[in-house]
Order: C-alpha cells, then structure tokens, then sequence
C-alpha cells in the first residue's frame, strides 16, 4: 500500500518530464550497452589469443636441459675444498635432452588422479633438403592420438588427415610455412637431413597451421616412432612429457612437485605464458574502466535530472509534507525514481549489449594466422551482465540519494512562505 | 466544557535573520470542538507564523502546544508527519494542487498514505467530500483545468479527506473573489454548523470574521482580544 503511493507519485513525477527522464535512461542504456560489448569483445578477443597458445600448451611440461653437471671433477677433490674453483671441465652431454626412465613416469602420471592426459614428445633439430639448398628447422615427434585429445591437433592440420600421420610408415605434416618454401604437395616425398648427418625421405601427409607464422616456418610433425627412427634411437627416447591437469590453478605447484620426484625441469603454464596474462589482464582492466566511465557519466545525468525535478515539483514536495508525508517518503519518492531509471535503462542496456555482442560475434574475421577463426569472437559471460545491473543499479543509487536527501529535508514553511 | 481541540502555552518565536526579531509574543490559545474561530490581524503581525506552529509544521518555538491533549514537544518529524496526515487538514491562500494527478487522485493523497482504508474506500470517501462542495463533476479532471475558485474547494475538500480534527486556513479566500469567498465561507460554515467541525482561518475580511463565532485578534505578535460572537 505503501510503496504502491510512494510508486504513483513517483510515475507521476517522471511522467511530468517524460522527456529528461527518458534522456537520462538513455544514458543508463548507452552506458550498460557499451559496458556489455566491450567486456564481451575483449573477453572474446582473450580468449582468442590465449586459446592460441594455451589451448595448445601443455600445463606441465616436463624436460631435460642442456645444463652442465653441477659438481666438476674438482669439487670433489677434498683438497681443495673451501677454495674458489673456476676450473670447470667437464661440459653437458648430449644425451641430457632425454628423459630417463620415462616409461616409469609416464605410468606413474597415468595413475595420478590430479592429471587428465600426458602426451609424450621427442624434439628432433633437422635440415629439410630443397634441392641442393638446407634450411633448418624441427620435426615434433608426437602420439597422434594423445596429441589430438589433449592439444585440438587436429584443428590446425588445414590439408590432408591428420590421422594418416599415425598410420602411414614414415610420413610428415609440414608446417605450412615449410610446405610453401619446399613447394611439397600431399603425397611428395621430401628429405631431411638429421643432426647425425643421416638423410631421410618423409611422404608429405598434411600441412600444419598453427597461426604463429614464424612457428609454421620451421616446425612440421611426424609420430614418435618416426622421430626415434630419424635419430636411431631406442622407443623408449622421450625429451617432454606434456601433462594436461585438472585444475589449472594447480599447475605451478605440480610442476615443482614433479621436478622433485622424477627430477627432470618442469615448467608450468602460468611461468611460460606469463605476457599472455598481463595482456589479458590488462585488455579486461581497460574494458571495465571505459564501462565503468560511462556508467559514471550516466549517473551525473540522472543526478541532474533529479535536482531539476525536486527545483521545479519543490510546491508539489512541501504540500506532500504539509499533508503529512514525512521526509523519508519524499526520499524515497525521488529514490524510487533514480532506481526505476537505472532498472529499467540497464535493462534495456545489457538487452541492446547482448545484441551488439552477437551482430560482432556475425562478423567475418578471416586470417591466415588464424585458421580456426572464420569471425570475431564474443565471450557472453554471465558475470559481466551480473556485474553491468548491479553497477547500474549502485551508480543510479547514488546518483538518487543526494537530490533525494535534499528533497526530504526542504522545509515547507520556507517553500510556502516563498509564494 | 467541552473537549478541547488545540491549545497553544506562551508560546514565543523569534526570527534571527537579519536580527533578532520576537515574532510572537507569549501566545495563549485554545480552540474546542466544533468551533469556527478566526484570526485577525494587519499584515506582518505573525499570523501564518502562528498557523505554522500551531499545525506542527514549524518546530522552533518557544512554550507548549498540545494537538488532541497530546504534547507536540520532542516528536520526530516522522510523528509530526502522522499528526498532520490524521488530525489537521491545512487550505492555504494558494491551492498547491498536484497537476500531475486528477482532481479526485489529489484529493486522495492523503487519505492513503494515512493507510487506514482501502484505496476504494478513500476513492469513495474523496468523491462524498467533492459532492459536499459542489465539485464532484470535475472529479477527473487536470487540477490546471478548474477555475481559482474551483481549486481552492478541491483544496478543502483534500483537507476534509482524514476527517480531521481541525482545518486551518491561512487566508484561503486571499485570491479569490467576492462570490468564491462566499462560496467557501459557506462551506466552513456548514462544516461548523452542521458536522462540528473545528476551523482556525486566517483572514483579512472582516465580513468573513464577523459571522464566525470567535475573532482572535493579533497586533506586533501578541493576542490583543478575543472576540466570542456567539
Ligand atoms: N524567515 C523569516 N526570517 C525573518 N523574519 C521573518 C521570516 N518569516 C517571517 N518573518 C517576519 O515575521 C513577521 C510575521 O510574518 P507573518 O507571520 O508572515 O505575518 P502575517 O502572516 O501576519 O502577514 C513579519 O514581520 C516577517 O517579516
Ligand atoms: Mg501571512
């Protein structure tokens, strides 16, 4: 009953100045619909990038390094302990890029509950032969089908089958960039010359696009056992064990469990992709920073047209108290009309946000970094519209409480003494 | 004896601005049921402030002013409020009619947020007090639509909605003409007679004051006579 009186006179007052009212929800409008397309532009244009190399990436890496060996011969020398030595020998090995006993971690990472998938990886520097002309480059010797689950391989062959990699004896996916300078067709065969010195003929499979294009100029695929085959070793040779966990956010603390455990290096997601989450960050921060402006700008209009209303209606105020309306009732009646103002233009904001979002998610984008990519992507993510209302909701709040204050404690006796 | 409606104590009331300036000077009054009084006096000598004190709406003064036998001293605004919703019906010199509403939605206003019918029952109340003044044929109209005389019933008759147990008037007949002012002398009067109703009216018509049944008269702030007509 009430809120019902408190509601009339409120209607009536924005009725009288419909078209102030309607101005300032506008701004209410344009300022959740910019809100909305922005987040969820940039939202899609992260996800974009950091899906580029993250859907990718392993989040725990595990690997061998070059390093050299810690203690030189003449550290052990008890003679000469507790000098300063600078004699340093004995340099890395070869074979320190292998990681030894992988078939026992891999078990053990296959019965580890935290982890959803391991895919193992040989690394093998190459030269791909163009008539008499070398240039270097890398083939990754992977498990197909781990590859396809954990890391979407699939999605970035953009010629040819990926699946052939695995079954044809000997065969390669080229990056594209490679392909292009070697002119090799599916079904050529092309040769590469291995570190060893060895000369081997690859039957050319499908092209690999990965949307890095320095990436795709030197990296092609072949399985594992193509790759142990390309460097005479045994099929047991591994140099990574990519591992895929459950929670991401618990990737860092694995890695350095498992450096300990199985004592390779180990590096997690978040250290090796660390520029990827500062840009993001920053991107989001920028986003919300411009919404949030704009929400701002829209609050001064609504202030102003409460100040211009409560000038204008001060006889409508004083008879109201005069009748026997109190002060938090004319304060409410101006609150209620700040409120109303922000509801319903921030509705009509994240209703016009959600369209703009989904004509920009309509939009071609084509580019040849990107293969997966046909248009611009949109991130539609609840929690920016959850965020957008209640900011609207906060903003014109507080845009109303002050003219409302002012309004509830107008004196009567002054304003009808004015007359 | 009968009951007493409103009594003013010594009541005292300075404006400092721009000096101290004593507005009203030890008032004493008192006003019973059903009768009609009017308050007299050359301009500038305090009665709107007197009528601003005496309905709550003004709480700097000095001295006692008891509204139904209650205290008016230390109330909230939120009480005084209540106070003026449910026992005071106030028609000022200007009508203060809401354009925004109807006639008969401005006439409600009060009766609703006084909360103690239901909306039809206040509709029906407010359409009996427009019917009494002559005007419930402009029940829907624009309050901008009426006459100035036409106003100023709607603006008794939103002073009549809560039944009140008293109407002030700070000079309600002050715009209009020779004809209206009649109109609403007979209004109040019938108010009076008929449905002893308790009227405190400023005025500057002596015709009006003389057929009242009480004239209070004001100089400089001080209550010099007390005139009982009948
Ligand atoms: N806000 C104010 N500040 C100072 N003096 C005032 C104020 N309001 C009224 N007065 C003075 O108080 C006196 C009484 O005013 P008022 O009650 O309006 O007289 P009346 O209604 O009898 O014409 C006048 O002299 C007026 O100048
Ligand atoms: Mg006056």
């Amino acid at each position: 009953m009430k809120i019902k009186l408190i509601a009339t006179v409120s209607f009536s007052l924005m009725l009288a100045r419909l078209k102030q009212t309607t101005v300032a929800a506008v701004g209410v409008t344009f300022g959740i619909t910019m809100f909305i397309t922005l987040l969820s532009f940039m939202g899609g244009l992260n996800d974009l990038l950091d899906g580029l190399i993250t859907k990718r990436s392993p989040h725990v890496r595990l690997y061998n390094e070059v390093q050299p060996s810690e203690m030189q011969p003449v550290d052990i020398l008890p003679q000469y302990a507790g000098c300063h030595n600078f004699v340093s020998s004995v340099k890395p090995k070869n074979e320190m890029s292998e990681i030894y006993n992988s078939r026992e971690i891999m078990n053990t990472l296959k019965r580890d509950s935290r982890v959803s998938g391991i895919s193992p990886k040989i690394t093998v520097q190459v030269f791909y032969n163009i008539g008499s002309i070398d240039f270097a480059g890398s083939i990754n010797g992977i498990d197909v089908d781990a590859e396809a689950r954990l890391f979407s391989f699939s999605d970035y062959v953009t010629t040819g089958n990926y699946i052939d990699l695995k079954n044809t004896p000997n065969s390669i996916i080229l990056g594209k960039g490679v392909a292009d300078k070697m002119l090799a067709d599916i079904g050529d065969l092309i040769q590469v010359t291995t570190s060893k010195g060895e000369r081997v003929q690859l039957k050319v499979v499908g092209y690999f696009q990965s949307g890095l294009l320095d990436l795709d100029k030197v990296q092609s695929y072949a399985s594992i056992t193509t790759a142990q085959k390309l460097l005479g070793e045994s099929d047991s040779y591994i140099t990574d064990i990519q591992i895929k966990v459950n929670d991401l956010e618990m990737a860092p603390e694995l890695a350095k469990e498992y450096a300990s455990v199985f004592e390779t290096n180990a590096i997690d997601i978040q250290t090796a992709n660390a520029q990827f989450e500062t840009g993001s960050s920053v991107r989001t921060l920028i986003s919300y920073a411009v919404g949030i402006t704009l929400l701002i700008v829209a609050g001064f209009g609504i202030y102003n047209i409460l100040n211009m209303m409560i000038y204008e209606k001060m006889d409508s105020i004083a008879i109201l108290k005069a009748t026997g309306f109190s002060g938090s009732d004319v304060k409410n009646v101006f609150i209620l009309i700040a409120l109303t103002i922000g509801v319903l233009g921030g509705l009509l904001g994240l209703l016009f946000g959600f369209c703009f979002s989904m004509i920009i998610d309509q939009i071609p984008f084509v580019t040849a970094a990107l293969p997966t990519i046909k248009t611009y992507a949109i991130n539609c993510n609840p929690k920016f519209y959850i965020i957008a209302i209640i900011f609207s909701v906060v903003t014109t709040y507080l845009a109303g409480y002050f003219p409302a204050k002012k309004a509830s404690k107008l004196d009567p006796v002054i304003i009808i003494r004015g007359k | 004896m009968s009951e007493l409606v409103l009594e003013a104590r010594n009541v005292n009331k300075y404006f400092h601005d721009p000096v101290t300036n004593q507005v009203l000077k030890d008032v004493n009054l008192t006003i019973e049921k059903g009768v009609f009084a009017t308050v007299m006096g050359k301009s500038g000598c305090g009665k709107s402030t007197l009528l601003y004190i005496l309905s709550t709406m003004d709480t700097e003064y000095e001295g006692e002013l008891f509204i139904d036998g209650v205290n008016m001293r230390n109330r909230t605004e939120k009480e005084l409020a209540r106070v003026r919703n449910e026992k005071i019906g106030f028609v000022f010199q200007f009508h203060y009619l809401l354009n925004e509403f109807s006639v008969i939605r401005n006439v409600m206003l009060p009766g609703l947020k006084l909360e103690k019918y239901s909306e039809k029952e206040v509709e029906h109340k407010a359409y009996e007090k427009l019917k009494l003044l002559g005007i419930e044929s402009e029940a829907l109209k624009k309050p901008n639509h009426l006459s100035g005389g036409q106003k100023q019933r709607v603006a008794i008759a939103r002073a009549l909605i809560n039944d009140p147990l008293i109407i002030m008037g700070d000079e309600p007949t002050g715009n209009l003409d020779k004809k209206n002012s009649e109109v609403v002398y007979e209004i109040f009067n019938e108010l009076a007679e008929r449905y002893n109703q308790s009227l405190l009216i400023v005025t500057h018509d002596p015709e009006f004051a003389n057929r009242t049944h009480r004239i209070i008269e004001m100089v400089d702030g001080a209550i010099t006579n007390i005139v009982k007509m009948k």
